[in-house]
């Protein structure tokens, strides 16, 4: 395609791509930098049905009328990114200097809120999506065994995961695995163990999350899996049949090299979509124990009274520093691919 | 404290007269669009508002447990998501701090005549807010089985440990305390009632420093781990209304929540022979101090900012003609303890007129306070596991405070 053509066919995906993704990172980018206006407090008497006392509140005059003259907020350069609740600099050089060993070091690094959340978050990332590939191969493979009336019906059941919302996907499960619900209860049983509760323990509910993850993402990995089984060429197949290869002898030197640009690509998506981990922690009301990422965005966003619009920017470009991070390894590995193709 | 029984008494004698005022109900023009919190009390309340508000009136409520996390950003909006918002003395302060609730003194002098001096909620002189209710959490138990194993009911935290192990020992129950410990807001709140009940302050004095860190919040804690220990081992996935259920499903002898869980815990639907079983108590203090470990609440009705004076008028007139019905609470006296005049408390009010008798404070209303309670409800978490000591924990509320409060312009 001429370099000319190119460009008039890219433009109106290149200028919606620059309005809709560009402007907001950059607006995000900006806002990260800055800090609330001073707030300018003053002492009143406040009456209420338990008395009248002295408190102090906002001065709501006063401080408009900065805001007015400085709506962006202060300008607190990376403060917020090398703050305590991000990169926390100041903490780990502290740590660093005074610690007694490499553990105690790390014990306090990872009780950090952003490296905790990081932690979990990288953990989810490498725990769900290796199995989730394997697991939507053979799903994909089986039911591509199936008889012709029989797939229609065995697709949509093996793609229900995928469909339901995973706030609700993940409250439905909550409640099942409670010591009174069916899972719950049944693991008591088979262990034995009438206090077994998989929400108290953190590992427990690390490993909740991590199942209900690969449950929620593998119907994704089977619906590609199962589009790319129908372009595998016929005849090399036929012809290792007749030469008397097994049917693990197929898949293994047939099929999965055919299917391998679609695994990576399964991963790539699969890597982006765990690392924004987010409804099962809400779900699963995992708060306590398990923080990843965008939980921090949406904590300072929700769960404070005040949105910490500062904070909750550079939480958010830290983790587009982290999605590029983990992906450039299989984008490289892409690029790699497609050069040797050609 | 003393205004509040005070107001209680007047209560009674007065009756209720519309002397020469409009008359708030029937509304006919405007919008009115109400936030509210979500449990059984809040909804009687607003069936009131909605019979006030006429069948005329163009009426929408929205009740969420989010609403403390919703109602800044709802009301920052111009025109605001909402036209009314129900408040209490803890979620009014991230609103005042943004100027986003009206005063209200002329449409009290218009349409409040019928309202009792003590509902009116003065800041610097002005009327923000009418409120209709009083709350605090306390102590509920179950009366056979303290009586079965000859517990006297316990006055002080120490005292309810000891009744718990004893309940855990006897094998009567498994978990027999249960409180709200779930991670977040009720988490925060659960440290707030135990610190301030060992005569915590949670600031420095004059200033927006914090001070948890210290022998207080190191004992508060350490009560929590040991009621926690006692309590369902999924105590951080519950909140007041888990708690509830597990009340009514007998699994618990001993919970502290709050008073108007007496309109759900002791109506007509579940267990009859748990709610004839069920018994309020006083709450008790903690490590010796003569204050309960709980904080006092009220409820009322606060107005947005911006929204148009004509939904201004009619959300208010809505609302505070319930918030002035004398039915409306005497026909659900044990609902809640309303703070409308006429009222006769029923049975229930007790623990929170108690409460109030006994100078327990009142939910602080510092501005950055709920900075402190935010960082309250994610640090305290890991202490609970086991994971981390009391001191550590602390330390780390104070550096996630600071660093939220400088980014909040407070420090």
């Amino acid at each position: 395609m001429p370099h000319r053509t190119f460009i008039w066919f890219i433009l109106p995906t290149a200028l919606a791509m620059i309005l809709f993704i560009g402007l907001p990172i950059v607006s995000s980018f900006f806002q990260s930098l800055h800090i609330e206006n001073e707030q300018v407090l003053m002492e009143v008497e406040n009456c209420d049905p338990f008395g009248c006392t002295t408190n102090v509140r906002v001065d709501v005059e006063a401080t408009e009328k900065i805001e007015a003259e400085n709506p962006l907020g202060r300008f607190n350069g990376f403060g917020t990114y090398t703050d305590r609740n991000h990169l926390a600099f100041d903490e780990i050089r502290e740590a660093w200097d005074n610690k007694t060993s490499i553990g105690e070091f790390k014990d306090i690094v990872l009780n950090l809120p952003f490296y905790k959340a990081l932690l979990f978050t990288l953990t989810f990332c490498f725990a769900v999506t290796p199995p989730v590939i394997v697991l939507g191969f053979i799903v994909a493979l089986s039911v591509n065994t199936l008889a012709k009336n029989l797939k229609g019906l065995i697709v949509f059941g093996t793609i229900l995961p995928m469909i339901v919302t995973p706030l609700i996907g993940s409250l439905v499960l909550f409640w099942m695995i409670d010591s009174q619900g069916i899972i719950g209860a049944s693991i008591q049983i088979l262990f034995d163990d009438p206090n077994l509760s998989l929400k108290a323990s953190s590992n427990l509910t690390w490993i909740t999350l991590i199942i209900y993850g690969i449950w929620h993402n593998t119907p994704f990995a089977f619906v590609v899996f199962y589009a790319a089984l129908q372009t595998v060429p016929q005849d090399p197949l036929e012809a290792a049949y007749i030469d008397g290869a097994t049917r693990f002898e197929r898949v293994r030197f047939i099929v999965i090299p055919h299917l391998y640009p679609v695994a990576t690509f399964i991963m790539l998506i699969c890597l982006m979509d765990n690392f924004r981990v987010f409804e099962p922690i809400i779900g699963f009301s995992a708060e306590g124990v398990a923080q990843s990422l965008s939980w921090m965005i949406y904590q300072d966003l929700r769960n404070e009274n005040k949105m910490l619009f500062g904070s909750a920017g550079a939480t958010s470009m830290l983790t587009i520093l982290g999605i590029a991070f983990l992906l450039t390894p299989v984008l490289i590995r892409t690029w790699k691919e497609f050069k040797t193709e050609r | 404290m003393k205004k509040l029984i005070l107001a209680l008494l007047i209560s009674f004698a007065s009756t209720s007269v519309f002397a020469g005022s409009h008359s708030p109900c029937g509304v006919t023009s405007g919008s009115i669009n109400i936030l509210a919190n979500e449990f059984t009390t809040y909804r009687i309340f607003m069936d009131e508002v909605k019979s006030c508000a006429g069948p005329d009136a163009d009426f929408n409520v929205t009740h969420s447990v989010d609403h403390n996390k919703l109602q800044v950003a709802a009301l920052s909006a111009n025109p605001a998501e909402f036209s009314a918002k129900l408040v209490t003395n803890g979620s009014i302060t991230p609103l005042m701090n943004d100027g986003l609730i009206r005063p209200l003194d002329d449409l009290v002098a218009k349409y409040g005549s019928n309202l009792n001096d003590n509902q009116k909620i003065t800041i610097d002189g002005k009327i923000y807010a009418v409120a209709f209710m009083a709350n605090a959490q306390h102590l509920w138990y179950r009366e056979s089985i303290l009586n079965d194993l000859g517990i006297d009911v316990p006055s002080t935290y120490e005292e309810v440990i000891a009744a718990a192990e004893k309940i855990k020992a006897a094998g009567v129950m498994e978990n027999p305390y249960a409180g709200a410990f779930k991670s977040g807001w009720n988490l925060g709140q659960e440290f707030v009632n135990m610190y301030l009940g060992h005569g915590g302050e949670f600031f420095k004095s004059g200033s927006a420093q914090p001070n948890v860190n210290n022998e207080k919040g190191v004992a508060a804690l350490n009560v929590i781990k040991k009621l926690t220990e006692l309590s369902n081992p999924d105590f951080l996935t519950q909140d007041t209304n888990a708690v509830k259920e597990e009340w009514e499903s007998g699994n618990v002898a001993l919970m502290h929540v709050w008073n108007s869980g007496a309109a759900s815990l002791l109506d007509d639907e579940g267990d009859q022979n748990i709610k004839a079983d069920t018994r309020l108590a006083p709450s008790p203090t903690v490590g010796g101090g003569s204050k309960p470990a709980t904080t006092l609440w009220w409820d009322g009705i606060a107005i947005a900012t911006n929204t148009s004076d004509e939904n201004a008028e009619a959300s208010f007139r809505a609302l505070v003609g319930a918030a002035s019905s004398t039915d409306l609470a005497n026909n659900n006296p044990n609902a809640t303890v309303w703070l409308i005049k006429g009222y006769t408390p029923g049975d229930t009010a007790g623990p929170v007129v108690d409460a109030a008798s006994r100078g327990t404070t009142p939910y602080p209303s510092f501005p950055h306070m709920s900075l402190m309670h935010g960082a309250l409800s994610t640090e305290l978490v890991e202490f609970l596991q086991g994971n981390e000591s009391a001191e550590k924990a602390l330390a780390d509320v104070e550096a996630a405070y600071i660093a939220k409060a400088t980014e909040q312009g407070f420090l």
